[in-house]
């Protein structure tokens, strides 16, 4: 397959970007899309310039660390997957394919696709975990816990933190990364204890880290790797009022 | 006489960690304030024992080279953690987990360390239950189980096809919360370059700011190397890009013993090699044992349609070898096992080099009892057939998902095809009982380091040690070094061991960047990983081991006269960043050949051809190979081999079958 790749490059956090773009020929179907960053990367570097930039690891998404705004959708345009998933299949042959960093003001970006994701680190250190020691806890089946209350909490902690729902809100709104920790604490008997304190001071900190507000477009459910529902949002919002008003 | 001390204490093998831990210095809590502690990696290992010693007291600084502590790839463990809870009412126990771990592992690891993982690995799951770890649940609100390789117990605790990653973010959910309060100081996108040794003691890192690409100085009373395993010697493997040696082998080149290279985990069910351009393989969770069956046409180079194959036609080789483990065989002997039928014709798919996992029959039972739960008398076909999808889906729907995505093809309608890849390593740095190396204050934690495995683990193995050694060992064994070391004040990174290892970073650094050569970094670790990967793999004997040593010494001179790093070193640069790991897996890779080549026995992930019985399965020599190879560096890549004698006092060592 032929494509040509629109890339964003800046060299540095200050520096000023552009796009650039890059003929590839003869691209097989079956190359995952990173593996295509890949290919043009090596020519890059035989030709002596320098390789595009971004973030991957694990690449079977899960780690959350790739963040690619594709064809104006965060990771691309199949839904339910992260770039690293994605396949040239999924593109049309001799497609023009624009690809850039996420877009954030709490996201800055560090250098060509790479952006500093770290606010999302700060809003957890404010309060996404169980205050608990590590040593003192009971045996793990003296909390019974329904299915349904496990599958719930599951349902919201399985988000991988990779930022998508921000690229994609025009707020960049960290609405529904914030309310899948909360309500996946929310959800169990163990998160019960601290729940006032937490919502109210993730939230307090997600405004401090510069995200927006959230106006219900659900773009974020619609782009998230993961699918996680706005719903989370929902339940984050009752948490709040009730820390609030109870 | 093993020439090196293991610091195993002395008792009966169930009293010897009770005692022990309750007896080791002490480090009163006004004392630990002023300790500070290095971990490097935030992986299970990494973050739990960050978290555990920073509750503790003690000044903490964590490192690692993405972007954030979440990433780190124990997050991409699928299958489930082991425990000895005996909540089924199987007949599991401390003792049996010991021994199924000492018996899967071959008989290369300790009965004292294994027996003490055994003992704590309840309190993990009681650990994790309580940080909110939404583990999946029976109906009646208890925890759910499943069974894993080697086991006849269900012993499995899991989160649908993503325990790794909860268990890791509830770690690092920890370890946030100690970030937050400000006694853990986090550098994410930060790469430990070397270790700082002063009077012989690990002092202190070099790292490189991955952004600014500055180097940096840090002192710490002990340092705590939790930086995974090296399976990406092999370039292709189920580890995430990033994934490297580099931590583990400065500390080897500044005097930590590497033990057991040679011990590499091939993990039978991962999704085969497709392209050339492939940049990695993705693993299909060994639960899947639970439920798939693995089979090959009778006939050699069938080219039908599975579902076209009839049950008679078709050959389950593991029910057929293995009756009493049957799909459940430990991965060594799954992986050897596919190897032989693809080697004797038998492979399917495209590239002949795969073997199905079938999901059909378990489709079916399930289906048929979901209906009677349901109340359906005499269910159709086709109601069976969607009850018990519904029922995999739940079990293991995000792997369905992802192996879709990337083949193509629908598991629940075809079966999947599968191939052994590499996953895990059970060598690495050499501890002693307290976890620390023969460096007095370095530390390995997790996969990092060598001792519970022996030479092959078993599923659901990794997750478990990687918390144990953070949260239920290392928060005690770090005492017997930190209590001697309350006098010790913070060093001043100025000290001229700080400015020297500086030095030596910012040397290779140029050197690397002065070479200007025609080739990138993934081109030679491409090389490397064929060369291993044909040679040091799965199965391996003396000629290809030579040849590979000499070819691996080779790539290695053109690596260093000819690699390309475009770009500058004072600025964030990918390309630099895999060199040096490249660099460094170019020597581990010629150690890895050596130390297979010294090995005469086959044991675990360890086959050497020259070494099988008649039915082809490992042969072991005890009276000769019962130790550790502990490796010595001594420059120029050469090396000097101690051994540690293994001694089994419990467990009567004898052969290992699964028949």
């Amino acid at each position: 397959m032929n494509f040509t790749l629109k890339v964003w490059r800046q060299k540095n956090k200050n520096a000023d970007g552009k796009f650039v773009s890059y003929p590839l020929k003869d691209i097989s179907p079956d190359m995952s899309f990173l593996e295509m960053f890949d290919f043009l990367n090596e020519e890059l570097i035989s030709k002596g310039e320098e390789p595009i930039a971004f973030d991957s690891d694990c690449r079977e998404g899960i780690c959350g660390a790739c963040s690619m705004w594709i064809n104006g959708r965060a990771h691309g345009p199949v839904p339910g997957v992260t770039t690293c998933q994605l396949h040239v299949r999924s593109f049309k042959d001799g497609e023009t394919i624009v690809v850039e960093p996420w877009r954030a003001n709490s996201f800055p970006v560090i250098k060509d696709l790479i952006v500093d994701r770290s606010s999302f680190d700060n809003v957890i250190a404010a309060g996404g975990f169980v205050s608990i020691n590590t040593g003192g806890a009971q045996d793990g089946n003296d909390i019974l816990i329904s299915k349904d209350d496990a599958a719930e909490a599951f349902s919201a902690s399985i988000c991988i933190g990779c930022g998508a729902c921000v690229a994609a809100c025009k707020n960049s709104s960290a609405m529904l990364f914030v309310s899948s920790k909360i309500s996946h604490f929310a959800s169990l008997p163990q998160g019960k204890v601290e729940a006032r304190n937490r919502v109210q001071n993730m939230v307090a900190k997600m405004d401090e880290e510069g995200f927006g507000d959230c106006s219900n477009t659900y773009a974020c459910e619609a782009q998230c790797p993961k699918e996680i529902s706005v719903e989370k949002i929902a339940k984050m919002n009752r948490e709040y009022l009730t820390a609030k008003l109870l | 006489m093993s020439d090196i001390d293991s610091k195993i204490p002395e008792g009966s093998l169930d009293n010897k960690w009770t005692k022990y831990r309750s007896t080791v210095p002490l480090v009163n809590p006004s004392n630990k304030r002023s300790l500070e502690i290095i971990v490097v990696g935030s992986g299970l290992a990494g973050a739990s024992a960050a978290s555990a010693l920073a509750e503790q007291g003690y000044k903490v600084k964590v490192f690692c080279f993405q972007d954030s502590p979440r990433r780190a790839h124990s997050i991409a463990a699928q299958g489930g953690i082991n425990a000895a809870k005996n909540y089924q009412n199987d007949g599991d126990s401390v003792y049996r987990l010991f021994y199924d771990t000492i018996k899967g592992g071959d008989y290369r690891s300790r009965e004292g360390n294994v027996y003490r993982l055994a003992e704590v690995s309840g309190n993990i799951i009681d650990q994790c239950v309580a940080q909110g770890v939404p583990f999946a649940r029976e109906y009646g609100g208890l925890l759910s189980n499943r069974s894993f390789g080697g086991t006849q117990v269900q012993r499995t605790f899991y989160v649908a096809g993503q325990t790794g990653q909860q268990l890791l973010l509830g770690a690092y959910n920890s370890l946030e919360r100690q970030i937050g309060i400000g006694s853990v100081q986090m550098f994410s996108r930060h790469e430990m370059l070397d270790i700082v040794k002063i009077d012989g003691k690990a002092r202190g890192i070099i790292a490189r700011d991955l952004i600014s690409g500055k180097l940096e100085r840090h002192f710490g009373h002990a340092v705590l190397l939790c930086t995974g395993g090296y399976g990406n010697a092999f370039y292709l493997s189920t580890n995430a890009m990033g994934s490297n040696v580099t931590a583990a082998w400065k500390a080897h080149k500044q005097g930590a013993y590497f033990a057991n290279p040679c011990y590499t985990q091939i993990h039978p069910t991962c999704i085969p090699v497709s392209s050339t351009h492939q940049s990695k393989l993705t693993l299909m969770s060994e639960s899947l044992r639970n439920d798939g069956r693995i089979w090959v046409s009778k006939k050699k180079d069938d080219t039908r349609n599975p579902n076209d194959i009839p049950e008679d036609e078709r050959d389950y080789y593991l029910e057929r070898r293995y009756p009493a483990f049957g799909n459940l065989v430990p991965r060594d002997v799954a992986s050897r096992a596919a190897k032989e039928r693809c080697d004797a014709g038998h492979g399917v798919g495209a590239s002949k080099m795969a073997v199905y996992l079938d999901f059909a029959s378990s489709i079916k039972r399930y289906g048929t009892i979901e209906a009677h739960k349901k109340n359906i008398h005499n269910p159709s076909e086709e109601e069976i057939n969607k009850l018990g999808k519904e029922v995999l889906k739940e079990k293991y729907g995000n792997l369905f998902d992802m192996y879709k995505q990337i083949t193509d093809e629908n598991p629940y309608e075809v079966p999947m095809r599968i191939y052994p890849a590499v996953h895990y390593t059970m060598g690495g740095l050499w501890v002693d009982y307290n976890l620390m190396t023969n460096v007095p204050g370095l530390y390995a934690l997790g996969e990092a380091n060598f001792s519970d495995h022996g030479a092959n683990r078993l599923g659901a193995s990794a997750l478990m040690q990687g918390l144990a050694d953070g949260y239920f060992v290392i928060p005690y064994t770090i005492g017997v070094y930190l209590s001697n070391e309350i006098r010790t004040k913070a060093i001043s990174t100025d000290d001229e061991a700080f400015v020297e290892a500086e030095k030596k970073v910012q040397d290779q650094i140029n050197k690397l960047m002065s070479i200007k050569g025609t080739k990138s970094a993934d081109h030679f670790h491409k090389a490397l990983g064929m060369i291993l990967w044909n040679k040091c793999g799965m199965s391996r004997n003396e000629k290809g081991l030579k040849e590979a040593i000499e070819e691996i010494r080779s790539l290695r001179e053109k690596f260093w006269s000819d690699v390309r790093i475009p770009g500058d070193a004072n600025e964030l640069n990918i390309e630099l960043e895999k060199a040096g790991r490249v660099a460094d897996f170019l020597e581990l890779g010629e150690l890895m050949c050596i130390d297979a080549l010294q090995r005469n026995e086959s044991c675990g992930g360890h086959f050497r051809e020259e070494y099988q019985t008649e039915e082809g399965e490992a042969k072991r020599d005890d009276e000769n190979f019962a130790y550790v190879s502990a490796w010595e560096n001594k420059g120029n890549n050469s090396w000097d081999l101690h051994k540690e004698n293994l001694e089994f006092k419990e467990i009567n060592i004898s052969k290992r079958s699964y028949k």
